[in-house]
């Protein structure tokens, strides 16, 4: 049994924890307490051994806490071009003095908002860090759009974070979306420091009637830091949610993605993009709920990976009885650069309906050398020729964000990672 | 032109050419036929730079240089273009993107400006009449979801597009019907000069009434066993390949 398992480590979060949601935090403990950290015998931490890398990095357990960041590092870290409103967050802190007011959307600080059903939609029992941060989160944002807001622009989270070795963050995020409404996030974040700090944030989505929700992120995190994300929304009739992930560093990370479809004729998607090299480990993990019928999940995660990476793909779709006429398609597809990187992917479909389209496939290979030499024999220089094609495996993902400053700079990142890292 | 003397070169250890002798030049077109194996495509690929080839011996000189220590894409600067026998599928990269990037590489290693969007759509639009190519073919992912018959014209665009001294054609006529031969051959015909030369591998004697040769080669067992002029090829469409086996055979067991 692992040694953090048998420590107290919540006696130190708890006791940096704000007041407020007691009940909350109480039943986030017990669901922890019940769970533990995830063993190296835990099916769905099977190729992430992320307790035995906490139990290395982390020896504190320590919440980071709030620090100072400037309008200059703000101004400097909004992508170029981008049109839209900031959030600033300190190691998870709302920072409204540097943050934008959003037209027609409240915005608060999560502990303004005492009445907040947190935990409701990403359950604590359902995964050990959803209940470690529900337990003992520090800071958090509460974000309403009202019933048919049409939020045009995008809302940014700008996080920033700065923590010594041994630190733990624990963001926590509440949206929630009135009927017909539409409303588009982009988090990104900054990591002032290269030491082994552990993020473990949760963000819950609830949407309405018809709405139309889109979370993109940028996962670019220090190259020593551990990074659990546990993104959870209930989709309800005629809604949509559509979610792009990018990772692109840190030293460990962990991206649980579930999409609970409560409502008929809705949507949910899924793509994501992982581009590693070093010793990086990046695991994603989604799970679609179809429980009700006529509904849609379209889902695409795609990787390169170079050096010793390691990328975990496991995507699990629950089709349950009720739930005739789905169509749910799920695509994985990595490109391995080197004999050390690894690749772990496994759908994981479980079909209870009778009456449903559902399709998945998944391949793993080198990059095409047939289709390399083609374009040499065009005239191509090699290295822009790989890098050609990779970005042409990699644009497939990137082309689903629809604000086009993000997309732009997300392709400047992969763009310099294709030609300078592999 | 072209020097190729002595060429060998084998694949995982296979030895394929076993002694080339070639002399091509400008303005010259060579037609080289041969049974299946005999390494005609081999021969193709490895003027062409292909990696998996090894080459154990001889020579090969193009415009002076040493072609084998030439990089693929530097062979192509240089002016060699190999239509290939499978043209190869590339979902993602633009037809057009892909077009504009080689172009203006080869532009850029011959000391030429590079064109801009105006200058490259106007000489793609010129050169699409060539092959009767469709404007719309260019819209899609490089040969993605192309015909056979596509495929090849693309193969001939390029070639127009990329203007080389040195065109080796591999079995561009291999499964395409009459109409779309015609329309290869003529793309290939406009583009021939008294200062380039082209290389027609083939299995087939049809394609060459439509490219007509002035030397025609058989190449058998990885060396060219016989040359002549196109009468040479209407001989082999007649006859098979199985009397110049038999010469070869019987020459070698006395």
């Amino acid at each position: 049994m692992s040694t953090l398992i048998k420590q107290d480590i919540l006696v130190e979060l708890l006791a940096n924890a704000g007041t407020g949601f007691e009940q909350v935090r109480a039943t986030g403990k017990e669901a922890f307490q019940a769970q533990g950290f995830p063993t190296n015998k835990s099916e769905e931490y099977k190729f992430t051994a992320i307790t035995k890398k906490i139990e290395q990095s982390i020896q504190n357990f320590a919440a980071a806490g709030a620090f100072e960041v400037t309008a200059a590092q703000v101004k400097e870290h909004v992508f170029e071009g981008y049109a839209g409103d900031v959030l600033v967050f300190a190691n998870g802190h709302f920072q409204p003095e540097l943050s934008s007011t959003v037209d027609g959307v409240e915005i608060s600080p999560l502990s303004d908002k005492a009445n907040t059903a947190l935990g409701s939609i990403a359950k604590p029992e359902k995964d050990p860090f959803c209940a470690l941060n529900q337990s003992s989160f520090d800071g958090g944002i509460f974000i309403s759009v009202p019933k048919k807001a049409q939020i045009q622009k995008p809302i940014l989270f700008l996080n920033f974070f700065q923590a010594n070795a041994g630190q733990v963050i624990q963001p926590r995020v509440w949206i929630e979306a009135g009927d017909f409404a539409e409303v588009t996030f982009i988090n990104h974040s900054v990591n002032f420091s290269d030491a082994s700090y552990f993020v473990n944030k949760v963000v819950e989505v609830k949407g309405g009637v018809n709405t139309q929700i889109r979370y993109y992120k940028l996962q670019n995190e220090g190259k020593n830091a551990i990074e659990v994300s546990n993104i959870e929304t209930d989709i309800q009739k005629d809604g949509r949610f559509t979610s792009v992930n990018v990772s692109l560093s840190g030293e460990m990370v962990r991206n649980n993605l579930s999409l609970n479809i409560l409502g008929s004729n809705s949507e949910g998607n899924m793509y994501g993009l992982y581009l590693l090299n070093g010793k990086t480990h990046v695991d994603n993990h989604t799970n679609v709920d179809h429980t009700v019928a006529h509904a849609e999940s379209n889902e695409l995660y795609k990787g390169i990976l170079a050096d010793s990476s390691r990328g975990v793909f496991n995507g699990k779709i629950f089709v349950r009885q009720d739930a005739q006429k789905t169509n749910a398609f799920q695509q994985n597809n990595n490109i391995l650069l080197s004999e050390d990187a690894v690749v772990n992917t496994k759908p994981q479909l479980e079909i209870w309906a009778d009456d449903v389209k559902c399709s998945h496939g998944c391949t793993t290979g080198q990059l095409d050398e047939e289709a390399l030499f083609y374009l040499q024999a065009r005239g191509i220089a090699k290295d822009q020729a790989k890098g050609l094609l990779l970005y042409a495996f990699a644009g497939e993902v990137l082309e689903h964000i629809t604000d086009e400053s993000f997309r732009e700079y997300c392709i400047a990142k992969v763009q310099e990672r294709l030609g300078s890292n592999f | 032109m072209l020097t190729i003397k002595n060429l060998h070169a084998s694949i995982e250890g296979t030895p394929i050419l076993r002694g080339i002798n070639l002399e091509v030049k400008a303005g010259e077109v060579h037609a080289i036929m041969g049974p299946n194996g005999s390494g005609k495509s081999t021969l193709a690929s490895v003027l062409a730079g292909r990696e998996e080839y090894e080459v154990t011996a001889g020579e090969v000189s193009f415009k002076g240089k040493d072609l084998l220590d030439l990089s693929p894409e530097d062979r192509a600067r240089e002016g060699v273009f190999l239509a290939f026998q499978y043209p190869v599928e590339i979902p993602g990269v633009s037809s057009t993107n892909f077009l504009r990037t080689a172009v203006n590489q080869v532009r850029e290693y011959r000391g030429e400006e590079a064109l801009d969007a105006v200058k490259f759509l106007t000489l793609m639009k010129e050169k699409m009449k060539l092959v009767e190519m469709d404007q719309k073919l260019l819209s899609r992912a490089l040969n993605e979801g192309f015909s056979g018959g596509e495929k090849k014209r693309n193969e001939i665009f390029q070639m127009a597009m990329l203007a080389p001294t040195l065109s080796i054609l591999d079995e561009t006529d291999s499964g395409l019907d009459i109409d779309a031969l015609r329309i290869v051959s003529n793309g290939v015909n406009q583009l021939k000069s008294k200062d380039n030369a082209t290389i027609v591998v083939t299995h087939y004697q049809r394609l060459l009434d439509y490219i007509v040769p002035d030397f025609v080669h058989v190449l058998y067992n990885g060396q060219i066993v016989k040359s002549g002029t196109k009468e040479l090829a209407l001989e082999l469409e007649e006859k098979g390949y199985d009397w110049i086996k038999e010469e070869v055979d019987s020459k070698a067991t006395v």
